[in-house]
């Protein structure tokens, strides 16, 4: 089974030569940290940067330079910094390429929720509404079971709705999944120790398995 | 000489702000918000307020002051998650809330500058956001897909926060404090821009001016500026 570290080393693979990501808040911006040597790709923050870098050395944060997470962070050399509706545009126009994010469920047809609770929490969408309708590539980071031990990964969501059929891989502490295009959780790989039998339990959604499904190598 | 469009206090820029106008709220976060002009409101006890910001800052800083006292009625907001008064009164009614996708606050800002009354996003189609929306179907990039008809704002102010802006309105941004600022500028029937550092015209490179001084009507010095961090994240040397 994968620990929170485990799934954002898992994802930092999904990561290639030449993309721009944009890394949502939790498990997701830990992948900054397992992306390759020698692989060039550039952080997109909704709040209006490319190329963000990692914390500042204590002593050297800025009030004026914080993530979408509100977290105090540095530029690269060949940064940029925009305003909010330029940043939404190269997300709209499929620039940045990859968007990693978290989700409270997805759907076996790649529907997610991740806004809202009702009656319990509302914190909002934040960007996460525009990023899943525009985005080619979406890769979800999350638990496989909520906290009450029931699957995230559903015949179709309960929760209000933040995307409709978006969601393209998902990596839980389970294992890699791939939603397919006509409904369903294709197994790709199974974490450290799983069987297929484990997570066959804990997938309310239709998981397809086919074949031999190897054990992941982090 | 340009149009001079400066005011010499947060009190005299937003003396005409009244009970029950709407007023877009620079600002992400706690990062680039018009710290001057949000205490002016508490002292000035404005109340009915709809407030657009793509937050609603904490308790006890930014436009969490103004829930404190009860001056805002509605909130148009993306992200509200850092404020546990804010909730308590959303959740017990007294404070309508209509949360909207961050890019559609953006560009709704953006469009009403722009002269554009309405435009197409496929943000929020197929979700409650969607509900009750003019919706079209449109091939972008090869791809068919559902849109959902967002309208530009119209609101009566804009308060803004800029790092340095010269007599005649214009104005520069400094790193993410930029965020929905020159957007929310362009979007007021009255922009007001409160400045860390008021210069003359010639002191700022027009090259590098962010927002031009017609979308400007007044412009002040800030002062005490307290910038709060909200989440000091460091890394060891």
């Amino acid at each position: 089974m994968l620990d929170k570290t485990g799934i954002a080393k898992r994802i930092a693979r999904e990561v290639k030569d030449g993309m721009y990501v944009n890394l949502g808040i939790g498990i997701p911006t830990l992948v900054a940290n397992y992306i390759p040597e020698g692989i060039n790709v550039e952080l997109q923050s909704e709040n209006g940067i490319l190329g963000m870098g990692p914390f500042p050395f204590e002593g050297e944060e800025d009030a004026d330079m914080i993530n979408a997470g509100k977290q105090t962070v540095t530029l690269l050399p060949g940064a940029s910094i925009f305003d909010s509706a330029m940043s939404f545009g190269m997300i709209r126009s499929q620039r940045v390429h990859l968007t990693i994010l978290g989700a409270m469920e997805v759907s076996e047809n790649g529907d997610i929720a991740n806004w809202k609770i009702p009656g319990k929490m509302v914190k909002g969408m934040g960007g996460a509404m525009d990023l899943v309708a525009s985005a080619r590539n979406i890769i979800v980071a999350m638990q496989h079971v909520n906290k009450a031990g029931e699957s995230k990964l559903l015949p179709s969501c309960t929760l209000p709705l933040t995307g409709v059929k978006c969601v393209k891989k998902i990596v839980t502490e389970l294992g890699v999944f791939d939603v397919m295009e006509g409904g369903g959780f294709r197994l790709l790989e199974r974490a450290p120790g799983v069987s297929v039998e484990q997570i066959r339990n804990s997938t309310a959604g239709k998981l397809i398995v086919e074949g031999e499904i190897p054990e992941m190598v982090l | 000489m340009p149009i001079n469009k400066v005011v010499y206090s947060a009190e005299e820029a937003l003396a005409d702000i009244r009970d029950n106008m709407t007023l877009l709220v620079g600002g992400f976060g706690l990062c680039g918000i018009p710290e001057n002009c949000i205490s002016e409101l508490v002292r000035k006890g404005t109340k009915g307020l709809t407030c657009i910001s793509n937050n609603a800052g904490v308790d006890d800083f930014g436009l969490g002051l103004l829930l404190q006292k009860k001056q805002i009625r509605k909130m148009i907001s993306s992200y509200v998650g850092e404020n546990a008064e804010f909730e308590r009164q959303m959740l017990s009614g007294e404070l309508e809330v209509e949360l909207i996708p961050q890019g559609t606050l953006a560009t709704r800002c953006m469009m009403a500058g722009y002269g554009i009354p309405a435009f197409y996003t496929p943000a929020g189609y197929g979700t409650e956001v969607g509900e009750g929306k003019e919706s079209r179907r449109f091939t972008y990039k090869g791809q068919e897909k559902d849109y959902l008809m967002e309208y530009a704002f119209d609101a009566d102010f804009a308060l803004v926060k800029a790092w340095k802006g010269d007599t005649a309105g214009n104005v520069i941004y400094r790193q993410t404090a930029r965020n929905f600022n020159p957007l929310m500028a362009m979007a007021g029937k009255i922009t007001i821009v409160e400045v860390e550092e008021l210069v003359q015209p010639g002191e700022l490179d027009p090259n590098q001016v962010h927002t031009p001084g017609i979308y400007v009507d007044r412009i002040f010095q800030g002062t005490h500026y307290e910038k709060r961090i909200e989440q000091r994240t460091v890394r060891s040397k």
